[in-house]
């Protein structure tokens, strides 16, 4: 089963847990090529929705869809094209980086001596292939994360806080990496509260505050003020 | 597909536990320890109450099981490494499977050690019969793992998970200890009751066939929040 990657829309999208509201109605669309920023407070229901739409969970009212098709439907066909970099790593501590990688590899069906090698390069850490992940600072650590995600290419790709740890050189190789994959066609969602990286990264900005969708509109200078007007001090 | 994640899952477990070692020697200590204290209690002058073998075998697989149980989710959930294998566009009962292969490994390695020190210690005839013992054996623990990988799975996220695996594991999985009990304790019987023991293999095997259906039934849905 083939997925369409040309759009995602989030169609009145809410979500409970048990007597509290995550996301209420959210609904917005995004294109092949679209650098969405997900901005909003703490709480705001970003990591929900991120959630969500990596379909680690379902909404509890609306749906997500990939061109006609519902995204509960897709189940495997949709998986080998998201890649989620979340908060937490999704890394194991006692495997060394290049373990790690393998071992993901080769979940998505991948030829691990092909992908391994460049994305070690990639993450600079082609000389600590062989350490425990448990030895490594944070930023290693995200930079071995954020090449796990993106082994396989995905298409729809997920991003909350991926610039956590990393210094200034590093936080700008990974947003030149989220360019780089918009322009290859991918859909990339960024859930940020670093709005002086999100400025002239993202495409197109949703703020979200309370669970609800607050804006949805294309990115302009500002980003910050902008912030400011729609859901106060950031 | 499914079985290939499967073996892949239960590869990265291995290799994680050969590099820590951290939750097959906990288990080991906590099972030997377990068997030790039953002796001391019992044993007297060399010789231990009738049937008395049969229990403390399978109260230290149940007791070092959930132990285990706990330790190995404990990794998945360290890195929220479980929802990345979520993720993966493998079906997801496979991820079950793989977990529950090595969790079946890991108690195999404490059954291995817990059985001589048993017979050892409690002068016990366990292994007249190895056909049927090991009949026995892997019933109940295929049974015990496959309800304990499913709840330890669906707790990870849970704050009171370590509180809430025992409480809901031991009611539900009461019938594979006493079928483990009574299928040993017939072992021990003199002569040995081979046909009971076959007939709790029977209903171990039945009971095992049920688990692991609902199991991988229910595993997707529960583990989608």
């Amino acid at each position: 089963m083939s997925v369409d990657f040309t759009s995602v829309q989030i169609v009145d999208v809410s979500r409970h847990f048990g007597r509290r509201r995550a996301l209420s109605r959210v609904s917005f669309t995004a294109g092949s090529g679209d650098i969405i920023g997900l901005l909003g407070p703490n709480g705001a229901g970003k990591s929900t929705l991120i959630t969500i739409l990596a379909t680690l969970a379902t909404p509890s009212t609306g749906e997500v869809r990939y061109g006609d098709q519902p995204a509960a439907r897709l189940g495997p066909a949709l998986r080998i094209r998201i890649g989620l970099l979340a908060h937490e790593l999704h890394l194991y501590p006692e495997l060394s980086a290049r373990q790690n990688l393998a071992f993901f590899a080769q979940l998505y069906g991948l030829d691990p001596r092909s992908t391994v090698g460049p994305a070690l390069e990639s993450a600079g850490l082609a000389d600590r292939a062989d350490d425990a992940v448990s030895g490594f600072s944070r930023g290693m650590r995200q930079r071995l994360a954020l090449e796990r995600a993106l082994l396989h290419r995905p298409r729809l790709v997920l991003f909350d806080e991926p610039f956590t740890g990393l210094d200034d050189r590093a936080s700008g190789l990974v947003a030149d990496r989220l360019r780089a994959l918009a322009a290859g066609g991918a859909i990339v969602v960024l859930a940020t509260h670093d709005l002086d990286l999100a400025d002239g990264l993202v495409t197109r900005v949703a703020l979200v505050r309370n669970g609800k969708l607050v804006s949805d509109e294309p990115a302009s200078s500002g980003l910050r003020a902008r912030y400011r007007a729609l859901i106060g001090a950031a | 597909m499914f079985f290939r994640t499967a073996w892949l899952v239960l590869r990265k477990d291995v290799a994680i536990e050969v590099k820590s070692l951290e939750v097959l020697t906990t288990t080991l200590f906590f099972a030997i320890a377990c068997v030790l204290i039953f002796a001391f209690a019992f044993v007297k002058n060399g010789q231990a109450p009738e049937d008395a073998a049969a229990g403390i075998l399978w109260i230290a697989i149940a007791f070092s099981g959930t132990l285990a149980l706990g330790r190995t989710f404990e990794r998945e959930r360290y890195a929220e490494t479980l929802r990345a294998l979520l993720l993966a566009p493998a079906p997801r009962p496979a991820l079950y499977v793989g977990k529950l292969l090595g969790m079946l490994a890991l108690l195999a390695s404490a059954e291995l050690l817990l059985v001589p020190l048993i017979a050892f210690l409690f002068q016990a005839a366990l292994f007249s019969r190895p056909l049927l013992l090991v009949g026995i054996l892997a019933g109940g623990t295929i049974g015990f793992c496959a309800v304990g990988t499913l709840f330890a799975a669906m707790l990870v996220r849970a704050r009171s998970r370590d509180v809430l695996l025992p409480i809901l594991l031991y009611p539900i999985t009461i019938p594979v200890i006493i079928g483990g009990v009574r299928g040993t304790a017939a072992l021990l019987a003199s002569p040995v009751d081979e046909p009971s023991a076959i007939m709790w293999i029977g209903i171990l095997a039945a009971f095992d066939v049920v688990f692991v259906t609902l199991s991988l039934w229910t595993f997707e849905p529960l583990m989608t929040e």
